[in-house]
């Protein structure tokens, strides 16, 4: 019998952090209990990317995903956007430095789309991932999540009510 | 330029998450009330509303004040302002996302575990 104990999958989950350092750019950071070659793989490779790219909560399903992941590959995600439509998220990589970093473009709006760069750095047999995205405008960024995003009709509504709630007789501060 | 504050966050939504809370926020947004007001209102116990009262009164959502031997509540100066709104959304996107990651990262390293163990005999 092997007596270790290997770290439970459902020990305490890591705090991600998301920050908007300019207006043109997002920065989230999260640190996963493995080393970067075990990240990396599980964001270059298809059938592993499409298990956790989409969560659950989000009112869009995956229908395919496609990744060529080399300098000058292209991917593509095609999502059920609902009543018989679909919808494309694609774009290229321009860097590919396994297991430390990755960088694409989010052309499906455009040529003038956002750069995602991805660091994987490892930090005492855990890697910390540094993913930061410039949009080519503030307008952009503030639009930025699109059809992932389950809980934002909820919050906007929730910013309806509250601001409801402060335009009906509290005072203003 | 905005940090996220999960706790903070976290005490806003689950304070919201209440049918009762929110009424008590729209009473509130109406006019001052004091918790035997708010208790009448929505047919409850004295205690009962002082625990909603409480909780959000933490989320910084109510502000209360005792005078003599009422507690009069009003609104509090937290506003879920539109810049943290926005912070949260991309944080429960990416949060669900790593959560779903978390599970192929720990399915990947240990089937490295076993295929090292595999090749090692």
């Amino acid at each position: 019998m092997d007596a270790r104990t290997e770290s439970e999958p459902t020990a305490m989950k890591n705090p991600t952090t998301v920050e908007r350092k300019s207006e043109r750019e997002l920065v989230i950071t999260r640190t996963f209990n493995a080393p970067p070659r075990i990240v990396f793989e599980a964001w270059t490779k298809a059938e592993l990317f499409k298990r956790w790219w989409v969560p659950k909560s989000a009112p869009i399903t995956l229908l395919s995903c496609e990744m060529d992941v080399r300098v000058g590959g292209g991917y593509r995600l095609v999502f059920d956007a609902g009543g018989g439509k679909t919808m494309a998220f694609f774009g290229r990589y321009t860097e590919v430095t396994p297991p430390s970093r990755l960088v694409w473009t989010n052309d499906e709006g455009g040529e003038d789309g956002a750069v995602t760069t991805v660091t994987f750095e490892e930090k005492g047999g855990k890697t910390l991932i540094v993913l930061h995205d410039l949009h080519p405008s503030k307008a952009a960024l503030d639009a930025a999540l699109g059809s992932y995003d389950a809980m934002g009709e909820t919050l906007d509504q929730l910013d309806e009510v509250l601001a409801t709630l402060g335009a009906s007789g509290a005072p203003k501060n | 330029m905005v940090q996220y504050s999960p706790a903070r966050l976290d005490a806003s939504f689950a304070a919201l998450s209440d049918a009762t809370r929110r009424g008590v926020l729209e009473q509130l947004g109406r006019a001052e009330a004091s918790i035997t007001d708010l208790a009448g209102k929505f047919h409850m116990t004295l205690t009962g509303m002082k625990k909603h009262v409480g909780i959000l009164e933490q989320a910084g959502l109510v502000t209360t004040e005792k005078v003599g031997r009422v507690r009069t509540c009003k609104l509090g100066p937290r506003r879920l302002d539109h810049e943290t709104a926005w912070i949260e959304r991309h944080h429960r996107l990416w949060d669900s996302r790593f959560a779903e990651l978390d599970k192929v990262v720990e399915e990947l390293k240990q089937k490295e575990m076993i295929d090292g163990r595999k090749n090692r005999e």
